[in-house]
């Protein structure tokens, strides 16, 4: 007891500090018109000012999905901040990143991103600093994952599918279902060869299954389950793990890997590795299949506690801007968010080919978020399963 | 200054003579000058931080924003016994950790032995450097070529291929193939070190006595080495007690690593919790290697 009370007097010595910053933090601030204040400590109050403040910071610390940085060289010339990344494994590890406190901000999934405008760990964006704000489409402003209550936390930076991946020279040329990864008879055919990404947020394309074979179940959003239709994904996903080959943590190599050598042939996986296979000869398909699928949309927000918050600014902004846009949305597979990229991809087409335009393509695709105890809905009646149950349900299925 | 005497006063000393005096007539500041820094690293660094993680344990993370929740509980230790899973987890990574280091220590035994007892000091030398040489590549870098090795169209498929077999690499048995590699080295060295601190003279007095070559082996040599194995026994079994990025990259199954790797990031106090299995596990088999006497042989 006695080790626990002078944890608790280091504890309340670190929440006192914290509670004195927040207020030094806020006893600077001035007013800034709407409801939530974009101030942030050090943050220049106008463009110019932020410019000037980016040249002494003099760089940027940023938590990115692998490849999600494009042009830093061009950046850091254009600015003087220097951009220093590191690669997030899963929404969780991302978490767990900027909490640390050692990042000024980074690229979030939904499933990231509404946990972090909840805690606070982000901070809303005045997008008046924000250039290229403007042209981002407006179907993907001000939607539940990127702000709160109408105030934008960050700024778009790309959404896109969760492919099904297979080898054409092992798997059907014209498959278009998940079935491949879920029946019986499939699963017996591809046993050990499966690949299959590991996190519990994959519960949700077991949902996304069953939502179109199943409607029994009920199933409206893939993440947003009740006890009853988790338990049915968790089944689901329990038969299918004795056949997976591999799960791949977020690690893209040692699933390009596996695919290169006929490891794996069928499985999940981002538009990244699809590329990459295809640049290296490798056959792959790469489908939206018929039943719909998982997806992202990200965002890139600013830490609360950014130590460069200027250096963060500029480089929102820069993702935001048509080059950055074309180079990442080819380079990662993804539909970019701010159109004017489409004239300056390398593929005149990649706009087209990633529906970056067409909202009904999007229409299937359910973007990650958190799932939540309220079910995310106005009904008080409903209660979901939580991110808690999904996690600890993810290490059953694993065994 | 006055006048200089006839009888000249010694030198004053230089001020490294005088801090030698001063260390000299205080031994206890010289012991504490010179412990400082490793016990400052050991003490505050790592037990430190080791207490602070244990202390986590016993609080729990809010599952939705991942902020931890300062209040005394022993729910994590509760799920950490009641779950079957972490349960399996557990036993599977123990039982890897024995085969392990069954493993190392049936590969390592032999060419110890011929290290230390037969080959020329060329051939000796060369061999340390053979045995030594994996530990300077990337750990990273061993594992991702055994992936390559492993593979369904890697070396050991092609070698079984003529033969109609066929090997799944990415199992626990072929985790278990690049954890003997990988720690093979910690095995061999005690091992040679232990052989090599046997004096001659006990064997021949051995033989003299009418002990042949088998007997003295079984009677005496394995005796008197067998606390190196138990030490070179502890390098790997808790090496692999600990591991996580082999269990990723070869094997499917988790292992106390893996799940720790998971769990840390919104939920630290579980993870903390759940990293007492290792603790405990390691901690029990020191307190039998140290009955077995194998710190002797460190």
């Amino acid at each position: 007891m006695r080790v626990n009370r002078r944890a608790a007097v280091l504890v309340a010595l670190g929440l006192l500090v914290a509670a004195l910053a927040v207020v030094a933090a806020g006893c600077g601030g001035g007013d800034d018109g709407g409801d939530v204040s974009t101030e942030l400590e050090g943050l220049g109050t106008s463009l110019e000012e932020i410019q000037d403040l980016a040249r002494q910071e003099g760089e940027v610390n940023l938590i990115q999905w692998p490849g999600y940085s494009v042009l830093t060289d061009e950046f850091t010339s254009a600015t003087g901040c220097k951009v220093n990344t590191k690669d997030g494994a899963s929404s969780d590890d991302m978490i767990a990143l900027l909490q640390s406190g050692a990042y000024d901000g980074g690229s979030f999934s939904g499933n990231a991103s509404v946990r972090l405008m909840t805690t606070g760990d982000v901070a809303p964006v005045n997008t008046e600093f924000i250039t290229n704000f403007a042209d981002i489409q407006e179907g993907i402003q001000g939607q539940d994952y990127n702000s709160l209550d109408g105030q934008p936390y960050g700024v778009p930076h790309g959404r896109g599918p969760n492919y099904l991946m297979f080898r054409t020279d092992q798997v059907p040329e014209d498959t278009d279902t998940w079935g491949v990864i879920w029946e019986d008879d499939q699963l017996a055919k591809y046993k050990g060869k499966i690949s299959i990404y590991d996190d519990s947020i994959f519960i949700a394309d077991a949902a996304l299954y069953l939502m179109a074979t199943q409607p029994d179940l009920g199933i409206e959003d893939p993440y947003q389950l009740s006890q009853e239709q988790f338990d049915a994904a968790v089944a689901l996903l329990k038969k299918q793990a004795p056949f997976v080959g591999e799960y791949w943590p977020g690690d893209v190599v040692k699933q390009i890997q596996s695919y290169t050598n006929g490891d794996s042939v069928v499985g999940t996986t981002w538009p990244y590795q699809y590329l990459a296979l295809t640049k290296e000869n490798v056959p792959v398909a790469g489908i939206k299949p018929r039943e719909g699928t998982t997806g992202w949309s990200d965002t890139w927000m600013i830490s609360s506690n950014a130590g460069n918050p200027n250096c963060m600014y500029l480089w929102m902004d820069h993702m935001a801007s048509p080059e950055a846009q074309a180079v990442v949305a080819e380079g990662f597979g993804e539909a970019p968010v701010n159109l004017k990229a489409c004239d300056l991809t390398t593929n005149p087409n990649h706009c087209e080919d990633f529906h970056a335009d067409d909202e009904s393509w999007w229409e299937d695709v359910y973007y990650w978020t958190t799932p939540a105890q309220d079910c995310n809905d106005d009904d008080d009646s409903t209660t979901c399963m939580t991110q808690a149950d999904w996690k600890a349900a993810w290490t059953e299925i694993r065994g | 200054m006055t006048s200089v005497s006839i009888a000249e006063p010694p030198p004053r000393p230089g001020p490294g003579r005088r801090l030698s005096t001063f260390f000299f007539r205080h031994p206890r500041v010289r012991l504490w000058t010179l412990l400082a820094l490793p016990v400052l690293w050991l003490g505050v660094v790592y037990i430190g931080s080791l207490l602070v993680l244990l202390l986590s344990a016993f609080w729990t993370a809010d599952p939705f924003t991942a902020k931890l929740v300062h209040e005394f509980t022993l729910d994590n230790f509760r799920r950490v016994i009641e779950t079957p899973v972490y349960r399996d987890v557990a036993f599977r990574t123990i039982r890897m950790a024995a085969l392990v280091t069954l493993a190392c220590a049936v590969l390592a035994f032999p060419l110890a032995y011929y290290m230390a007892r037969i080959a020329s000091t060329r051939t000796r030398n060369l061999l340390v450097v053979a045995v030594l040489m994996p530990l300077w590549g990337s750990y990273l870098v061993k594992a991702y070529a055994w992936r390559t090795i492993l593979s369904g169209e890697g070396a050991i498929n092609w070698a079984l291929g003529p033969f109609g077999v066929s090997f799944n690499g990415f199992s626990n048995t072929g985790l278990w193939l690049v954890f003997t590699y990988l720690w093979l080295p910690f095995m061999v060295l005690p091992i040679y070190a232990g052989l090599e601190r046997i004096p001659q003279s006990l064997l021949e007095a051995s033989s003299d006595l009418g002990g042949r070559s088998v007997r003295t082996f079984f009677r005496v040599t394995l005796p008197l080495v067998f606390p190196a194995v138990v030490a070179g026994s502890i390098f790997t079994f808790s090496l692999t007690l600990g591991d996580y990025i082999a269990p990723t990259l070869i094997s499917s199954d988790q292992f106390i690593g893996t799940v720790i790797y998971r769990e840390y990031g919104t939920a630290l106090p579980f993870a903390a919790a759940y990293a007492m299995v290792p603790i405990v596990v390691i901690v029990a088999y020191l307190l039998v290697a140290r009955k077995l006497k194998a710190f002797e042989s460190l």
